[in-house]
C-alpha cells in the first residue's frame, strides 16, 4: 500500500503539487489522469525518489520514503521517454538491469518473447526506432516481477498490436494480484484498464474514487465525456 | 561496492566503443609518433608532449564528461528508478568516464614510443611524470565537468560554463599572471608567483614536469626559486595535495547536489 500525505513540491517559484493526499490500495490499478503539466509525472517520481517532495511524506508498505533506495526493488518503473547508452546492446541493457538487481532470480521475460526482441538483441540501441525502444522500456520494467508497477503513458509510441499485447500483460498481472499505477493520454485505456481513477487538476487532486463513482458523480454518461466535463470545470 | 563496479564496467562497455574515444586516441598517437619521428631528444619530445597534452586533456576531459551527463540524462533517471545509492551511481559514472578516457591517453602515447623505441632510449621517470600530470587532469577536469553538469540544467549554458572554465585554467590564468608580473616588476614577486600557480591544475601539473626535465635554469631567478619549492618534501606535498584537492572538492560537492537533484 502506498499512502502520500499531503505532499507539496515547488520547482523554484512554480508550485507543482499542492497538498496531495491519497491511498493506493495494495493489489489496485489506478488511472492517473489530468491535463498536460497537472503534475501526474512529478507525483509518480516522487513515489520513485527521484523528486524530492518540498513538503509531505509517503509512506510505502510502511516505509518512509527518505532518500532510502532498497524499497525500489519492488517496483517496476516504465519511464515516459525512453533513452538508453547509445552504444549499448539490447541485451547489454537487458542484462545490465539484470546485474544491478542482483536479488531477482526468476525473470519475467514474456513480453520479450511476445514483442520478439530477441531477434533485435545484437543491435545497438542508438540503431533503434523510438517504438523499438519503447518496448525494451516495457521489457524492463515487467522483468523483476515487481509487486507494484508505475507505468508513465506505456503504450505512446506502439503500434496498435504492440499496445494491445502490453495492455494484456498489464492486465494479466492485475489478476496476479500486482498494485499497477499508470498514466495515459487516451481515454480508452481508462475503460478498458482501470478501476480507480485519480484526477489531477493544477497539481491538486480533483477527485479520486473508483470508475463508476467518477461517471456518477456528473450526469454524463461515459467516461470520456465525465472527465471532459470536470477538465472544463476546472 | 559490487553496483559500482558494475556501472563502471558497463559504461566501460559504452564508451570505448564511442567514436570520439577513437579519435582521441589517435590524436595522442599521431602526435607522439610525429614528434618522435622529427627529434632524437626525448626531453624535448616529453616537453612537447606536455604541452599540447595540458591543453588537450582538459578540454576534453570536461567537454566529454559535460556533454556525457547530459546526454545520458533519462538513462540516468532509469538507472535511478532501480534500488541504486545516488552516490554510487554518481562515483560510477564519474570512475566510468575517468578510466577509459585515462587509458586512451597513456596507450596514444606509449605505443608509438615502444615502436620507435629502438631510435631513441626511453627515459622512463620522465614517461612516469608525463603520465602522471596527464591523468591528474584528466580526473580534476572530469570531476569539474560533472559538478557543472550536475548543477545546470541547461545544457547550453552547462557546455559553455564548461568551455569557460578550460579557458580560464588553460588561456586566462597565465595571462592574468603574466599581467601581474608586468605591473609590480619591482616588487619581489616569487613566492606570491608559487601560491598564484598552487590554485591552478594545468600550471601546477606543467611545473612539476618542467622541474624534472631540469630545464628550470633557463627560468632564471623564478625558476630556481621554484625548484627550491617544489624539490622540498612540503612542496612536493603541498602540490599533490592541491591537487587531490582540486579532484575531490568538485566531486564531493557534485556527489550532494546529484542526490538532493530532482530529477
Amino acid at each position: 500500500m502506498i499512502t502520500i500525505d499531503n505532499l507539496n513540491k515547488w520547482f523554484g517559484a512554480f508550485e507543482v503539487l499542492k497538498g496531495i493526499s491519497a491511498e493506493i490500495q495494495k493489489g489496485s490499478i489506478t488511472y492517473l489522469v489530468g491535463p498536460n503539466a497537472s503534475g501526474k509525472t512529478t507525483l509518480i517520481k516522487s513515489i520513485l525518489g527521484l523528486v524530492k517532495p518540498t513538503r509531505g511524506t509517503i509512506i510505502l508498505d510502511g516505509e518512509k520514503l527518505n532518500g532510502n533506495f532498497s524499497y525500489r526493488k519492488k517496483i517496476g518503473y516504465m519511464p515516459q521517454t525512453a533513452s538508453f547508452p547509445e552504444n549499448l546492446t539490447v541485451e547489454e541493457i537487458i542484462n545490465m538491469i539484470k546485474d544491478f538487481r542482483e536479488t531477482s532470480t526468476t525473470y519475467d521475460e514474456e513480453l520479450i518473447d511476445k514483442f520478439s526482441l530477441h531477434k533485435e538483441f545484437k543491435k545497438r540501441l542508438k540503431n533503434l526506432s523510438g517504438g523499438t525502444r519503447q518496448k525494451v522500456n516495457a521489457c524492463i520494467a515487467f522483468l523483476f516481477n515487481p509487486e507494484i508497477m508505475i507505468l508513465d503513458e506505456p503504450t505512446a509510441g506502439l503500434d496498435p498490436v504492440s499496445s494491445s499485447i502490453l495492455k494484456d500483460k498489464i492486465l494479466s498481472e492485475h489478476k496476479n494480484g500486482k498494485t499497477i499505477i499508470f498514466t495515459s493520454h487516451f481515454l480508452s485505456e481508462l475503460e478498458e484498464l482501470a478501476e480507480q481513477v485519480i484526477f489531477l487538476l493544477e497539481g491538486q487532486i480533483r477527485f479520486n474514487g473508483t470508475k463508476d463513482k467518477l461517471i456518477n458523480s456528473t450526469d454524463k454518461h461515459n467516461l470520456e465525456r465525465a472527465i471532459a466535463s470536470i477538465m472544463i470545470e476546472g | 561496492m559490487n553496483i559500482i563496479l558494475k556501472i563502471i564496467r558497463y559504461q566501460i562497455h559504452d564508451i570505448s566503443r564511442s567514436k570520439w574515444l577513437v579519435f582521441y586516441t589517435l590524436f595522442f598517437f599521431l602526435i607522439t609518433y610525429g614528434l618522435t619521428s622529427f627529434s632524437n631528444d626525448q626531453s624535448k619530445v616529453i616537453l612537447s608532449l606536455l604541452n599540447v597534452s595540458l591543453i588537450i586533456i582538459p578540454l576534453v576531459s570536461i567537454i566529454f564528461g559535460t556533454v556525457y551527463l547530459y546526454n545520458n540524462k533519462d538513462f540516468i533517471v532509469l538507472i535511478l528508478s532501480q534500488p541504486i545509492k545516488r552516490s554510487v551511481l554518481y562515483l560510477g559514472l564519474y570512475l566510468g568516464l575517468v578510466i577509459p578516457l585515462s587509458f586512451s591517453f597513456v596507450i596514444g602515447t606509449l605505443v608509438p614510443l615502444i615502436i620507435l623505441g629502438n631510435k631513441i632510449p626511453v627515459q622512463f621517470t620522465l614517461l612516469i611524470f608525463l603520465f602522471a600530470a596527464g591523468l591528474s587532469q584528466t580526473i580534476i577536469f572530469v570531476s569539474i565537468s560533472f559538478l557543472i553538469a550536475t548543477w545546470n540544467e541547461n545544457r547550453i549554458l552547462g557546455l559553455g560554463l564548461s568551455i569557460f572554465t578550460w579557458l580560464v585554467f588553460s588561456v586566462l590564468y597565465d595571462g592574468l599572471l603574466l599581467l601581474i608580473i608586468n605591473v609590480f616588476q619591482s616588487y619581489p614577486l616569487e613566492k606570491a608567483l608559487i601560491g598564484f600557480s598552487i590554485f591552478n591544475p594545468v600550471d601546477l601539473a606543467r611545473i612539476i614536469v618542467i622541474l624534472k626535465l631540469d630545464v628550470a635554469a633557463l627560468m632564471g631567478y623564478t625558476g630556481a626559486v621554484f625548484q627550491k619549492f617544489f624539490n622540498t618534501n612540503l612542496g612536493i606535498i603541498i602540490s599533490i595535495m592541491c591537487l587531490i584537492g582540486w579532484t575531490v572538492v568538485p566531486l564531493i560537492i557534485g556527489k550532494r547536489k546529484f542526490s538532493k537533484k530532482d530529477f
